[in-house]
């Protein structure tokens, strides 16, 4: 069990600062190479954005909307078997917009006869498209853009965009005008083997992961907000947190990383060289959602397990960041998603951005809030005839409240566009110990690239600290 | 350490990370990627496992000398030396 901040000690080899799933594996990696770990989390559930609630006998997964198969080999090298084993396939992910409805199992196989048969797009573009998005690194050249990319292998097709694009704007909120290998790093992860979930949900993977941590030594305390992060001469000293000093000769933040500058390290700890790059750093959008709980004698029909659907004639970026967007997910979990749990949830999810909510007077958002629940119901009810007398509890959350519970800039739910990861990478060669984990550059970010970032940050803290 | 310890070495750590790692084949002038199912996040654990066992600082700029065994033997053995 997680501890409050008074049974912290005094001084640690390093203190991770967030408890998403990034500051987590770089605790876990951390203590796993003999380091003495001191994790703080603000809020009083570890997680982040992988993150869950309960109400009136629902517990709502608020991230959990499918990852890559690549996260079965990440658990397993990094975190524990049982964690591994609970890892299981999505294989009816629906597509359903006014160009096209399809289902389809989401992998590079399904996808080639798809885009052949159905969409005819001859068999040597299909094979040369997706052995140019295989073939993309993160430091490859950024000049092309995906709508560039689309535009190469697939001109004038908004059908064939809409069919590549739409599933990659909702998992990492990139948008055609993004690097491209942005879109094709991501995007060839799911086409290996297709989506997969976590069996159990969010609160068994967290626990899992708390119980491995602790068995590891690595101190955990919950609800113990860091207020500032001590830099003293170029160097990490530790943490200010509910009025103690806590040393450490590094610091690893998972807050965001505008976060990690501005707000917690300070802008005096850095070279003004440095600031330009972070001040020109973008965030991300964020997301609305909207939660729907089933009552419990209710049945539905299996109509998939991810349902990307739009009313908008065609695919457009900024048409799914709309205030109104006609574009929006459905996640369905089924009662078999948690086993020994009898309930059906449904959360649909949209990319919002923060602007368009925080600007609102208090009457204005509790109005557009209302409104979203209203149209997401009825898109629902277009898959699920007559589903408004089937559900019992309904809620909706903004970017808003996206910036309450993960104190991240502009309630950022994606981390940041492509700059953010040369920054986040450089933090420890300005100030000596002060090292970032958390969404960077779209690639680094999604459940499976925030475990794989952390275990890239821990291998930098880890060298550090052994060559002090 | 003698090269063939250090083959043995690299050869151990790859198959804590890939249990179902096959070396029947391998060979060592050839990059370990292109025979092993082996990716960046991969090279990254060898290199940790060599500072956690051997305290061995690797610098990023040297990781591409770890791409065959033979090559991973070449650079190491100056370095392990007196283990």
């Amino acid at each position: 069990m997680p501890f409050s901040l008074d049974k912290a000690a005094d001084r640690y080899d390093v203190i991770v600062i967030g408890s998403g799933l990034g500051g987590l594996t770089t605790a876990k990696r951390l203590s796993y190479c003999g380091h003495k770990v001191l994790l703080l989390e603000f809020h009083h559930q570890l997680g982040g954005l992988a993150t869950w609630f309960k109400r009136k006998g629902h517990i709502f997964d608020v991230s959990l909307h499918g990852f890559p198969y690549g996260m079965v080999k990440t658990c397993k090298k990094y975190w524990t078997k049982e964690i591994t084993q609970s890892i299981v396939q999505l294989k009816n992910i629906v597509f359903d917009n006014p160009q096209f409805s399809l289902k389809t199992t989401f992998d590079r196989l399904d996808f080639t006869a798809l885009l052949h048969q159905k969409f005819k797009i001859p068999q040597l573009t299909i094979d040369r498209f997706f052995a140019t998005v295989a073939g993309m690194n993160f430091y490859d050249d950024q000049t092309m853009t995906t709508r560039e990319l689309f535009e190469e292998f697939f001109p004038g097709r908004s059908d064939v965009h809409r069919l590549l694009m739409e599933p990659i704007t909702y998992a990492n909120g990139s948008t055609l005008d993004d690097p491209a290998i942005t879109y094709g790093i991501v995007f060839s992860n799911f086409m290996n083997k297709g989506v997969f979930t976590f069996e159990g949900g969010t609160d068994k993977l967290i626990g899992l992961m708390t119980e491995d941590l602790e068995r590891n030594g690595v101190t955990i305390c919950t609800s113990a907000r860091v207020d500032r992060i001590i830099v003293e001469k170029g160097q990490v000293r530790g943490v200010e947190a509910g009025g103690r000093t806590i040393t450490a000769p590094a610091v690893v933040s998972n807050s965001g990383i505008t976060n990690t500058i501005q707000d917690l390290a300070g802008r005096d700890s850095f070279s003004s060289d440095f600031l330009a790059k972070a001040d020109a750093i973008r965030v991300n959008n964020s997301s609305c959602q909207v939660y729907i709980g089933l009552k419990p004698e209710a049945v539905i029909e299996e109509k998939g397990d991810l349902l990307f659907t739009s009313t908008a004639p065609v695919f457009d970026s900024s048409e799914l960041l709309d205030l109104h967007t006609r574009s929006k997910t459905f996640s369905i979990y089924y009662p078999k998603t948690r086993p020994g749990h009898d309930r059906h949830t449904i959360v649909a999810s949209m990319n919002s951005r923060f602007d368009d909510w925080s600007t609102l007077t208090q009457e204005a958002y509790d109005t557009e809030k209302q409104a979203l629940i209203a149209r997401t119901l009825v898109d629902l009810n277009r898959y699920f005839p007559d589903i408004e007398s089937k559900i019992d509890w309904l809620e909706a959350a903004t970017p808003k409240t996206f910036n309450r519970y993960t104190l991240h800039t502009r309630g950022t739910s994606f981390g940041t566009k492509f700059e953010g990861l040369a920054v986040s990478r450089a933090l420890f060669k300005e100030v000596g110990g002060l090292f970032h984990v958390g969404s960077v550059g779209i690639i680094m970010s999604g459940w499976l690239g925030a475990i794989n970032y952390g275990v890239i940050v821990a291998n930098d803290v880890d060298g550090y600290v052994r060559s002090l | 350490m003698t090269r063939d310890e250090i083959k043995d070495l690299i050869l151990e750590i790859i198959k804590d990370i890939d249990e179902d790692a096959d070396f029947n084949t391998l060979q060592s002038d050839l990059p370990l990627r292109d025979q092993l199912d082996l990716d960046s996040m991969d090279f990254l654990d060898i290199v940790m496992e060599l500072r956690k066992r051997h305290k061995l600082q690797i610098p990023e700029e040297d990781y591409p000398q770890l791409a065959s065994l033979s090559s991973c033997v070449n650079y190491l053995e100056p370095l392990l030396k007196n283990i």
